[in-house]
């Protein structure tokens, strides 16, 4: 990978850049280590909302200009706001792209926060939630992280409790802004059709006198492991039932996680690296898929390890067959895990799951947005190089390993049963 | 970037290094290569959409596509997916109004295997008995999941009331009474009168050399026959609302609800299409979401989303705004987007908003086609609306030529805002 390199600047700003010279595109990305990780209780979904004023201007650009000059130019922009990060891109054509990075140097300081755009966004956020809440895992998934986590803030939902999001003020907002918004805390990623000298140098001079901030010292409790099993039920509308079971998982950044994504290929099927495009590839014949899908205890089911700073959870959902319960797929995905803990997996299970693997890598390298995406996120919870030996990584997965795993992380006591019951009557169902 | 000024576009799909051959039997085979990738993408369909359903057994060209991969004469269900994800390949079928439509995506030198599956999937399907009941039960639990989805809901219910009596306003993924109604020997029957090579259109885009890959294609499906494949129907003429229709599915439970609202578009080869596509970029799409998210998000904060779309089919479409909002934000919503609506069609966009509009369409080309995905979906569009393998290159210059008088023709020919159609999924507070 001799075509990617990282530098420091004396304000603490980290920049990535990788060449790639398939398309005259260029994706430029700024990474803030901010999200839920870092809020208090009661102030909860304030880097959401942060993120959504960043679009509402600043004096030298005010709202809705970039919106129509990034358009004008064919490009496409966005941001997102994670647990552990908020990360803004834009992908434009290569000659355009500078005009993406004068408004991310001016908005990581200038933005107005005006009270009026506040209240409005308010009112946005609140809908945003609302649009969620109509959705029974979005409903569930609020619940079971509320009850995996009791002092770590993993335990609540990016966008916020509602409460909080009728509470937070805008000087909540601007003082978050002001102090977590700083080159020292700030990944710059660009990848596509450039020289590395010359984009060097620009970017130097358009984000090297930013001044860094005092950043506080970042006290997130660390979550004890959980002692028992522990259940939660919600009920709503619909005639569908879910399971979800989450275990607590290990960090990104643990040796752990690349068996561990082995592990959850072999059970619930690949997942893709890729955030923009590639596509992904099938699960009918993961373990899951056959020992409750072809036997008609449920009509889907998913798994997926997320990578993040802290230990977070490995989720597997189940939807259940319209004439099997909850209960009767549960006993069935704890015969599986107990086959992982007590059986060793076949190489060959193995050997595919790292095909699978490097395939969806191959898949994603085409898209330039994703692959400046990839050049921040592994930096987030490791470091590129996490990125580029993945596949490496992969292949020196055992079966002891896949073993040990199980026999660790999968035990009843480390997880949280979820279960949404519809309840709409039987008898009215259709 | 100047209106003008199309020079570096030249990079872009065209004639002379996109290779099209249409074999004897009658499929079209498209390919273009992409030698810096190690993949490739194959897309492709066959006129063989849910248009030739019946109103008692809707959902049939779905259930038949849904049901190609669960067993052929020479693999069972698992023996395919083991073929396709040891491999880390994918292959999938649907089927929309007037297709049933193919995508698959593997590493290059597992092409051979991915054509290899989908000729057999295409032409020997057996569909298992168990495997058609177990299809059954997740088709159902996919539409109570639908009937839950206030999104869904409400989209459907916008196609209902804006094409009655025709295909295009009947869902093609069915009903439960549909569903429960359809056999083995339909999806049999189905598949012998409507699958065949005739109309069917293949595209492969990536690391492999063209001429390759239409040898390939050759191989596996240029023997393929069907004698028995039923001619394209005649679709019934599609009227505009004659007055104001609205219908509110009442869904217990729901924070928001969704509103879709609008009339009827142009099909994909009207002249009026390019025009009404800038008019929709300016209307609900441009920016954020152009002037009604302008309006309704950023003004007044009523909804996280507010934007429209033009869906522009074979004989015809429909012209759309689709929002999230509370129940006690509804009506106001409404009042604006109509509002808008009206705005649209009395007075001409401004000059300012037209070029924005246009560089916008002519600079997002090579975003959209940067990846084999984005080449073959453009390829296959071109070929399904006969707009010729040159269109990419004379787009700029159609795009350029639209004025502001065109664009109000066109929403006056299409939007009225006294006879919409306004379908609304969530909630209904009978206290109000």
């Amino acid at each position: 990978m001799s075509n990617v390199i990282k530098v420091e600047l004396e304000n603490g700003l980290v920049i990535h850049l990788k060449e790639i010279h398939t398309a005259p595109l260029i994706s430029h990305w700024i990474w803030y280590r901010i999200g839920s990780r870092y809020e208090k209780p009661g102030k909860t979904g304030l880097s959401h909302w942060v993120e959504h004023m960043q679009f509402k201007g600043t004096p030298q650009y005010p709202a809705g200009f970039l919106d129509r000059a990034i358009s004008r130019d064919g490009g496409m922009w966005n941001a997102f706001t994670y647990l552990d990060w908020t990360a803004y891109f834009e992908t434009m054509p290569a000659d355009k792209i500078v005009l993406a990075m004068h408004l991310e140097a001016d908005r990581m300081v200038n933005s107005l926060f005006d009270p009026q755009e506040v209240e409005s966004e308010r009112t946005v956020i609140i809908s945003e939630r609302e649009g969620s809440e109509n959705e029974p895992l979005f409903r569930l998934d609020e619940a079971i992280q509320m009850a995996a986590f009791d002092r770590h803030p993993y335990r609540y939902e990016v966008v916020g409790l509602k409460e909080d999001l009728y509470r937070i003020q805008r000087d909540d907002l601007y003082q978050h802004y002001r102090t977590y918004y700083a080159p020292n805390n700030a990944i710059v990623t660009v990848a596509g059709d450039f020289q590395t000298k010359e984009m060097l140098a620009q970017l130097r001079e358009i984000y090297g006198n930013l001044k860094p901030s005092s950043l506080p010292e970042v006290h997130i409790e660390s979550e004890p492991p959980l002692s028992e099993e522990r259940n939660v039920e919600i009920s709503g509308p619909g005639e569908t039932t879910y399971l979800r079971v989450a275990y607590r998982a290990p960090a990104a950044s643990d040796i752990d996680f690349f068996a561990f994504t082995v592990l959850d290929s072999i059970l619930s099927g690949p997942a893709s690296l890729n955030m923009f495009g590639g596509g992904g590839v099938s699960n009918k014949t993961s373990r899951l898929y056959r020992a409750l899908v072809e036997t008609e205890l449920a009509v889907s089911v998913y798994g997926g390890l997320q990578a993040t700073v802290d230990p977070f959870l490995y989720p597997i959902t189940i939807t259940i067959h319209p004439r099997q319960t909850a209960e009767a797929a549960l006993s069935v995905l704890d015969r599986e895990i107990q086959r992982l803990q007590q059986e060793t997996v076949p190489e060959a299970e193995i050997q595919r799951a790292i095909k699978q693997a490097r395939a969806l890598f191959a898949y994603g390298s085409e898209n330039i947005t994703n692959q400046a995406f990839w050049l921040g996120y592994a930096e987030i919870f490791a470091s590129y190089d996490w990125f580029v030996h993945y596949v490496q990584e992969l292949e020196k997965v055992t079966q002891t390993d896949i073993q040990r795993i199980a026999q660790t992380y999968l035990q009843p006591f480390r997880r949280v049963v979820g279960i949404y019951r519809p309840t709409t009557p039987l008898g009215d169902r259709q | 970037m100047k209106l003008t000024d199309f020079a570096h576009l030249k990079s872009l799909p065209g004639p002379e290094d996109t290779t099209r051959v249409v074999l004897p039997n009658g499929i079209t085979v498209l390919a273009r290569a992409n030698y810096d990738s190690p993949s490739v993408v194959l897309n492709g369909y066959l006129t063989s959409g849910s248009m030739y359903d019946s109103d008692e057994k809707a959902g049939l060209a779905h259930f038949t596509a849904s049901a190609l991969m669960r067993g052929t004469q020479k693999r069972s269900f698992q023996q395919i997916f083991d073929a396709l994800e040891s491999v880390g390949a994918s292959l999938g079928f649907g089927a929309s109004v007037h297709n049933t439509s193919f995508g698959g995506r593997a590493l290059v030198e597992d092409l051979p295997l991915l054509l290899e599956l989908l000729a057999e999937c295409l032409t020997e399907p057996v569909f298992p008995p168990e495997y058609v009941e177990r299809l059954r039960a997740q088709h159902l639990a996919a539409l109570a999941i639908r009937a839950q989805d206030t999104a869904d809901m409400a989209s459907l219910t916008f196609d209902r009331i804006l094409f009655p009596d025709h295909p295009y306003g009947r869902s093609e993924e069915g009903y439960p009474e549909t569903i429960q109604s359809i056999t083995r020997e339909d999806l049999l029957s189905f598949h012998q009168k409507h699958y065949g090579p005739r109309n069917m259109v293949i595209v492969i885009v990536g690391g492999i050399e063209p001429q390759v890959a239409v040898t390939q294609v050759q191989e596996k499906l240029g023997n393929w026959q069907n004698p028995n494949q039923a001619a394209l129907p005649e679709l019934p003429a599609i009227h505009p609302p004659e007055k104001m229709l609205r219908n509110h599915v009442h869904i217990p439970g729901k924070s928001q609800c969704d509103l879709v609202m609008g009339s009827l578009g142009p099909c994909r080869n009207s002249e009026d299409y390019l025009p009404a596509s800038l008019g929709n970029n300016i209307l609900g799409q441009f920016g954020m979401m152009g002037r009604i998210g302008n309006v309704v998000r950023e003004q007044e904060g009523l909804a996280y989303y507010a934007s429209t779309s033009l869906n522009a089919w074979i004989v015809g479409g429909s012209w759309e705004v689709s929002a999230g909002v509370n129940q006690t934000n509804l009506e106001r919503a409404i009042e604006l987007i109509t509002k808008e609506i009206r705005r649209f069609i009395t007075e001409p966009v401004s000059q300012e908003e037209l070029e924005d509009s246009q560089s916008s369409f002519i600079g997002r080309l090579p975003l959209s086609l940067e990846s084999n995905a984005g080449v073959a979906g453009a390829l296959l569009n071109l070929e399904r609306f006969g707009l010729g393998l040159d269109y990419l290159r004379r787009y700029p210059k159609m795009v350029a030529e639209v004025t502001s008088e065109m664009i109000l023709e066109v929403a006056r020919r299409y939007l009225d805002p006294e006879r919409l159609v306004i379908a609304i999924a969530g909630t209904l507070n009978t206290a109000n």
